[in-house]
């Protein structure tokens, strides 16, 4: 997995919780870093593909680590 | 690009419904929507500082219940007193397990987000509702305040 300057544990939150703490995370960075996020809602697969394509933010890797779904953003 | 428009109007007191709108909100002030929730009649109680609310199985077939029990349970067994109570409990509980927000949490990201709240003014002096029983910042208004909003909104639901 490629690199990242926060990371951002949503395990145990379901939706829409891991969607709004990564906003409000993305907030405090700054344009070009790179946001980890790990979940295990299954919903926020699409969602965080959802929420890329609408925020502009670029979702750069979508996968599965150890039964857990681990996201890479980069702010816009 | 203009930023989007939500308008949401909030009916409804309970506990289940409570969440679609705080739900929508919240999550469209995340993609960047401006978004407004006109809250009218039972969904008033949404906004009381003091949150009391409640599920009910009565008149509700399609609520789930432990044990099957809303396969053999008879109809009238869910009006019996305590049952709201119970099934209250039972919700919030299982909400809290599977890391469902509390409502009370949800409301408070809408209010960081900046999601504008109105309480529909007729209907607060028909409860006799005081200005004092609702959270800082609510705004009231009428009917007329809706459409200045929702009248350019993209999205526009009633719940």
């Amino acid at each position: 997995m490629a690199a990242f300057d926060q990371e951002l544990d949503a395990s145990g939150l379901n939706c829409p919780l891991p969607i709004l703490r990564a906003k409000k995370t993305l907030a405090g960075l700054e344009s070009g870093q790179v946001l980890r996020i790990v979940a295990t809602d299954p919903g926020s697969v699409k969602d965080f593909e959802a929420f890329a394509k609408q925020t502009g933010n670029e979702l750069l890797e979508s996968g599965e680590e150890g039964g857990k779904f681990v996201f890479l953003i980069k702010k816009a | 690009m203009d930023q989007k428009k939500l308008a949401i109007i909030a009916t409804k007191g309970t506990l289940d419904w409570a969440y679609p709108p705080f739900i929508l909100a919240s999550t469209a002030a995340a993609l960047g929507y401006e978004t407004q929730i006109f809250f009218t009649f039972y969904g008033l109680q949404l906004v009381r500082k003091d949150l009391d609310l409640k599920v009910s199985p009565l008149g509700n077939p399609g609520m789930p219940m432990p044990m099957g029990m809303d396969k053999w349970f008879p109809v009238l067994g869910t009006a019996l007193p305590g049952m709201e109570t119970v099934m209250t409990a039972m919700m919030k509980k299982k909400m809290k397990d599977k890391g469902v927000a509390s409502i009370e949490e949800l409301r408070e990201l809408c209010q960081e987000a900046e999601v504008k709240m109105i309480a529909c003014q007729m209907t607060v002096d028909l409860f006799d509702f005081n200005s004092s029983d609702f959270i800082d910042g609510l705004e009231f208004g009428g009917a007329a305040t809706f459409f200045e909003f929702a009248g350019e909104s993209d999205i526009c639901l009633y719940i």
